[in-house]
C-alpha cells in the first residue's frame, strides 16, 4: 500500500508538516489522526454540518470535503491556533462570554467560520451573520447565542480591546 | 466580572468553567481517544427493511490485508446474546412480549441499517475497503412501516415472539371517561400523528475498548449519557464482572437521549478488543447514525374529547400506537407509556380521562427517549385539544386554558389516574405573564387587521406542566423501570480547602461543571474557580444514573445540596472547637461560621478542613479528613411548567410558514444560574419548533429511510430561528433540597404545539382546523389549495 502514498507538506497554525498521505486522505482526517489535532471535528459526511470547518489560504472550508494532497503547500489555521500570544482570538472570548457553546462538539468549526465572517465584514447585522453562519449546525444553542457571541466578537475587534489571557477568566 | 462573594455565586450567570477547553480545541471526545495499536471497527449493515439472510460470506473480507477479523451473530453470541432492556414494563393482562435484540443479525433482518456484520482492520480505510468484500444473501419480505397496519390482521410477521407485532398494552384510567363523553355538551374526535423524530447530537456515537488479557480489565470509552448504567448492563450482557469495568464518558457531544441507551456498538468493541488483544475502536458516521442509533417519537393518537359548552373539559380518552422500532432499546417500553401517560391531563383539572397505548413492532429502527420523552406527546395531544375545543364553543383559547387550568390553590395536586401529584404551581402567572410580554390584546387587533388585508398570520399559545427530576426509585420501581432513580454527590474538601466534587449525573452540554459548582460554592461559602467538579467515569464517581428526564438539578444537585450540609455540620463541629465555644453558640454567616454577637470570631469551611486533616486537635468523636456523600433519592417528582406563544405568518402562495415572534414565560423554580437555563430553553425551542415544522423520519414501504441524512433530515438552521424573547417565574418545588424543578426538556416540549396552534390559527379563516406536523410548505399549501376550491 505504502507505493500509493503521496509526500505533502502542510503549514497548520504556522507549522510545517510534511508527511505522507494515501490518495483519498481527507483533509479532516489528516488533521485529527496524523497530526494529532483533535480540536477539528466531524459530524457528518455529506458536507452539511460544519463542524470541521478551519481556514485553508484565508478561506474557510469544510475540511471533510478537501483531500489532504489538495492542502499541499497550504497555510491552514485550525481551533488549536485561534489564541495567540497567550491570548484568546476575540471570537472564543465572545463564544465563552454570551454562552454561545453548549456540547461544545459544532463549535470549532463554528469559531472558525465566525473568524471568517468578522474578517470579511467586522460589523455584521444578525441577518448577515445568521445567512453566513448557513453551513454550520449546532443542535444545541438554538443559535441565539451563537449570533450574540459573533456580534461580541466583533465589537472587541472593532474596539481594539485587548482580549483575556488564556487561563484567566473562569468562576467569573 | 468577578462574582465576589460565594454567597452570591448560586443564580449567578456566570461563564462555564468548560469551555476554556472546547473553545481551545482540547476537549477529550470520545473519537479524541487515539490508543497506540487501536484497531477500527466498522460494520456491514442492512440494505433491507426486512428480509432472511440467506448467507454471509465473509472469507474475502477476512483474507484482505491489514483485516484482523470478521464476525457475525454465530461468532458474537457466547459474548453477548442480546442487548437488555431496562424498562420491561406493562400494566395490563397483555403479557410484554419481549423480542431478544440481537447485537448481529440472527437469520434475519428487522430494519434498513441493521447491523449484519462486523469488521476490524489495522485502519479505518482498510476497514471501509473490507465492509465492502463481505457478501451478504438476502430474500426479502414485505415490511411494514405503520404503526396501526403493523397490528393490523395479515401484517408481516417481524418477530416470531410477538403475534401481531403488539409488544404491550398499557392502560391508565381516571374516573368515569365514558360516561362523561356520553353527557358533554360537545365532542370532538381527532386523530394526531406525533412523527418519527431523530435526535441528531452533532456527535456521533462512538467507542474505544481496551480489554487488558492479563488484568481482565476493560475500559470503554463511549458517547454516554449514564456511564453507571452503561457498565451495569455491559456487566449483565456480557458477563465481564462489574468491577473490571471502567466506563468513561469524557466530553459528550449532545445527547438528547439517543446517547442513554447501551448499543451493540460498545459492546461489539469490547468483544473485538477481547478477541484481538488490542484497543478496537469505532465510531458512526452521519448515514450510520441516522439507521443505527434510537429514533424518537412516532405515535398515532386517536383522541375523544368532551367538554361543557363554556369549553371546560369534562372527558379525555386517548389511544395511542405507539412504535418500538424492530427491537425493544434500552428504555424503550417506559416512554410511550408512564412518561406519557401519567401526565395524560397537562395543567389542566379533567377529572375523567384514560389512555391506552398499544406499543407495536415496525421494521424501522429501534425507539427510545428523546427530549422530552412521552411528555411532548402528551402535551401536543392537550394543546390541540384546547385549541380544537376553543373553536368548537367559539371562545378565545387562553379563555379555555384558564377556565380548565389546575388552579394555584390545589396544590398539591394528584391527578385522576392517581400517578402523579403536582408539587407546585401557578400556571395563571406563567400565562399572565407571556400573555403581557407578547401583548396579547393588542396582537388579536392586529391579526383582524391583517386578515382583513388577506394575510395568514396566527398566534399559537401553548402552556404545559412537565414530569422531571425521575425521580423516586419506589415509583421508578412501581413503573417497572430496573434501577433505582436516586443520584449521588461526594464532596472532597483538600487540606487546602480547595474541593473536588463527585457527581453520579453526566453533562453532555448542560453546563454541571459550571452549575454544581456554584450550587457547592454556596454551601461552602467557597469560591466557584475552587470547586472542580467530576463526572462521567465509573473508577472516579461511585455511582449514579446518569442525566435525562431534566434531573440532574433537582436530582444531582439535590445530592450535593444534602452533601453540602452534612460537610457543614461536621465543620461546624470543628468550628466550635476551634472557637472554644458550643457549638449552638455559633452561626452560618457570610460563608463563615461565627461565634454570635462576635462575628470577628470565624472560622471557613478551609479553616476546618485545614484542621480535619492535621486532625490532632478535632473534637471528641470527630474523624479526621473533611469528605461527605449523600445519596438523594427524591421523595417526589419536579413539575416545571410555563406558557409560549408564536406568532406566525404562513405564505398563503407557497405555504411556508414564518415565525414573527417567539415569547417563552418558564417557570424552573429555583435557577442557579440564568445563562445556562436560557441556553437550555433556546435550544429546546429550537428543537421543538423543528418538530412542528421540518423534522421527520421518512420510510418508504419497503423499510427504507429516505431522511438518512443530513442533506435529506431538515435540522434547523440559524437562518431559520427566529429571535427568542424569555421569561420567568420563580414557584420553588416546595420538596427540593434546591427548590430546583429542571429545565432541559422545557422548551421541546412547550414550543411544538405553540407553534402549530399559530399556523392552525392563521388557517383558520379558511375553514382548516387540523394538519399533521411537520408542517412544511408543500403540505400546508395542498391544504390552503384544497380549502380555496
Amino acid at each position: 500500500m505504502e507505493e500509493h502514498h503521496v509526500g505533502i507538506t502542510v503549514e497548520v497554525n504556522g507549522r510545517p508538516h510534511r508527511s505522507t498521505v494515501e490518495p483519498r486522505t481527507l483533509l479532516v482526517d489528516y488533521l485529527r489522526d496524523d497530526l494529532g489535532l483533535t480540536g477539528t471535528h466531524i459530524g457528518c459526511d455529506t458536507g452539511q454540518c460544519g463542524a470541521c470547518t478551519i481556514i485553508v489560504d484565508g478561506q474557510s472550508v469544510k475540511s471533510c470535503m478537501v483531500l489532504a494532497v489538495q492542502a499541499d503547500g497550504a497555510h491552514v489555521r485550525t481551533v488549536e491556533g485561534l489564541a495567540q500570544d497567550g491570548r484568546y482570538h476575540a471570537v472564543q472570548q465572545g463564544f465563552w462570554e454570551k454562552h454561545g457553546l453548549q456540547c461544545g462538539f459544532c463549535t470549532p468549526g463554528f469559531m472558525m467560520q465566525s473568524v471568517q465572517i468578522l474578517e470579511d465584514n467586522p460589523d455584521p447585522s444578525d441577518e448577515e451573520i445568521r445567512d453566513a453562519l448557513e453551513g454550520n449546525l449546532c443542535r444545541c444553542t438554538g443559535y441565539q447565542n451563537i449570533v450574540e457571541a459573533v456580534k461580541a466578537a466583533g465589537a472587541t475587534i472593532r474596539s481594539g480591546a485587548e482580549t483575556m489571557a488564556v487561563g484567566t477568566g473562569v468562576g467569573a | 466580572m468577578a462574582v465576589a462573594s460565594p454567597t452570591r455565586a448560586f443564580g449567578a450567570s456566570i461563564r462555564r468553567r468548560e469551555d476554556p477547553r472546547l473553545i481551545t480545541g482540547r476537549g477529550k471526545f470520545t473519537d479524541d481517544m487515539h490508543l497506540a495499536n487501536a484497531a477500527t471497527a466498522m460494520f456491514v449493515r442492512s440494505p433491507h427493511g426486512h428480509a432472511r439472510i440467506v448467507s454471509i460470506d465473509t472469507s474475502a473480507a477476512a483474507a484482505h490485508p491489514g483485516v484482523l477479523g470478521v464476525y457475525t451473530f454465530e461468532d458474537v453470541k457466547g459474548f453477548i446474546s442480546g442487548m437488555p432492556c431496562a424498562w420491561p414494563t406493562t400494566n395490563t393482562g397483555d403479557t410484554l412480549k419481549l423480542a431478544t435484540y440481537p447485537p448481529l443479525a440472527d437469520g434475519k433482518v428487522r430494519y434498513f441499517g441493521e447491523a449484519v456484520a462486523l469488521v476490524v482492520a489495522v485502519d479505518p480505510n482498510t476497514a471501509a475497503d473490507a465492509v465492502e468484500l463481505v457478501t451478504v444473501e438476502y430474500d426479502p419480505l414485505p415490511a411494514v412501516i405503520n404503526n396501526e397496519a403493523a397490528v393490523a390482521p395479515g401484517a408481516p410477521l417481524i418477530h416470531d415472539s410477538a403475534p401481531g407485532n403488539q409488544a404491550f398494552r398499557w392502560s391508565l384510567v381516571g374516573g368515569d371517561t365514558n360516561g362523561a363523553l356520553a353527557h358533554a355538551d360537545v365532542r370532538i374526535s381527532q386523530t394526531l400523528v406525533n412523527q418519527r423524530l431523530i435526535a441528531t447530537p452533532l456527535e456521533t456515537r462512538c467507542a474505544v475498548a481496551d480489554y487488558n488479557p492479563a488484568s481482565g480489565e476493560v475500559t470503554v470509552w463511549v458517547t454516554s449519557q449514564n456511564p453507571h448504567i452503561h457498565r451495569l448492563l455491559i456487566a449483565l450482557s456480557t458477563g465481564i464482572p462489574e468491577h473490571k469495568i471502567r466506563v468513561i464518558a469524557g466530553d459528550v457531544g449532545g445527547g438528547f437521549g439517543a446517547k442513554i441507551p447501551y448499543y451493540a456498538g460498545e459492546a461489539l468493541c469490547i468483544f473485538a478488543s477481547k478477541e484481538l488483544g488490542v484497543p478496537v475502536r469505532w465510531s458512526e458516521s452521519r448515514s450510520e447514525n441516522y439507521v443505527a442509533t434510537a429514533h424518537g417519537r412516532d405515535h398515532i393518537q386517536h383522541i375523544e374529547v368532551g367538554a361543557t359548552k363554556e369549553g371546560k373539559i369534562t372527558a379525555l380518552k386517548v389511544t395511542a400506537y405507539a412504535s418500538l422500532g424492530a427491537y425493544p432499546s434500552t428504555a424503550a417500553p417506559g416512554v410511550p407509556t408512564w412518561l406519557f401517560g401519567c401526565i395524560i391531563q397537562g395543567p389542566y383539572d379533567i377529572p375523567n380521562n384514560e389512555v391506552h397505548v398499544i406499543g407495536v413492532y415496525t421494521n424501522t429502527t429501534p425507539t427510545d427517549a428523546y427530549r422530552g420523552a412521552g411528555r411532548p406527546e402528551a402535551t401536543y395531544i392537550l394543546e390541540r385539544v384546547i385549541d380544537l375545543v376553543a373553536a368548537k364553543v367559539g371562545r378565545d383559547p387562553v379563555d379555555v386554558r384558564r377556565l380548565n387550568f389546575v388552579k394555584k390553590d390545589q396544590f398539591p395536586f394528584k391527578v385522576a389516574n392517581g400517578t402523579l401529584t403536582y408539587d407546585s404551581g401557578d400556571y395563571e402567572l406563567t400565562l399572565g405573564k407571556a400573555l403581557h410580554t407578547i401583548g396579547y390584546t393588542d396582537l388579536r387587533a392586529w391579526q383582524a387587521e391583517q386578515r382583513a388585508a388577506g394575510k395568514l398570520v396566527g398566534i399559537g399559545v401553548s402552556s404545559y406542566v412537565e414530569v422531571c427530576g425521575l425521580g423516586p426509585s419506589s415509583a421508578a420501581n412501581a413503573m417497572g423501570f430496573a434501577g433505582g432513580l436516586y443520584d449521588s454527590a461526594t464532596i472532597r474538601v483538600h487540606p487546602t480547602g480547595k474541593v473536588t466534587v463527585f457527581t453520579g449525573v453526566h453533562s453532555h452540554g448542560q453546563g454541571h461543571e459550571t452549575s454544581f459548582a456554584q450550587i457547592v460554592a454556596r454551601d461552602l461559602g467557597v469560591m466557584v474557580d475552587d470547586v472542580d467538579v467530576i463526572h462521567g467515569d465509573t473508577d472516579k464517581v461511585q455511582h449514579g444514573m446518569g442525566t435525562y428526564g431534566s434531573r440532574s438539578a433537582p436530582v444531582g444537585g439535590g445530592a450535593l445540596r444534602m452533601a453540602g450540609m452534612k460537610i457543614r455540620a461536621k465543620a461546624q463541629k470543628i468550628a466550635a472547637h476551634l472557637l472554644e465555644v458550643a457549638e449552638e453558640d455559633i452561626e452560618w454567616v457570610d460563608d463563615a461560621f461565627r461565634v454570635k454577637g462576635s462575628p470577628d470570631k470565624s472560622k471557613t469551611i478551609p479553616d476546618c478542613a485545614f484542621a480535619a486533616y492535621m486532625a490532632g486537635n478535632l473534637p471528641a468523636g470527630v474523624t479526621p479528613v473533611l469528605e461527605e456523600q449523600h445519596w438523594y433519592d427524591p421523595e417526589n417528582f419536579v413539575f416545571p411548567f410555563g406558557t409560549h406563544i408564536c406568532v406566525v405568518e404562513v405564505d398563503r402562495e407557497t405555504g411556508e410558514t414564518h415565525i414573527k415572534r417567539y415569547v417563552a414565560v418558564d417557570d424552573c423554580g429555583e435557577i442557579i444560574n440564568p445563562m445556562l437555563r436560557d441556553g437550555q430553553v433556546h435550544g429546546g425551542i429550537a428543537q421543538g419548533i423543528a418538530q412542528a415544522l421540518w423534522e421527520e423520519a421518512v420510510y418508504d414501504e419497503n423499510g427504507q429511510l429516505l431522511s438518512g441524512s443530513l442533506m435529506d433530515y431538515a435540522i434547523p438552521k440559524a437562518s431559520v430561528m427566529p429571535h427568542l424573547e424569555l421569561g420567568h417565574t420563580v414557584t420553588p418545588s416546595p420538596h427540593n433540597p434546591l427548590g430546583v424543578k429542571g429545565i432541559g426538556e422545557a422548551g421541546t416540549i412547550a414550543s411544538t404545539p405553540a407553534v402549530v396552534n399559530a399556523v392552525m390559527d392563521a388557517l383558520s379563516p379558511l375553514g382548516i382546523h387540523h394538519i399533521d406536523m411537520p408542517l412544511r410548505p408543500a403540505k400546508v399549501w395542498a391544504a390552503i389549495d384544497a380549502a380555496s376550491h
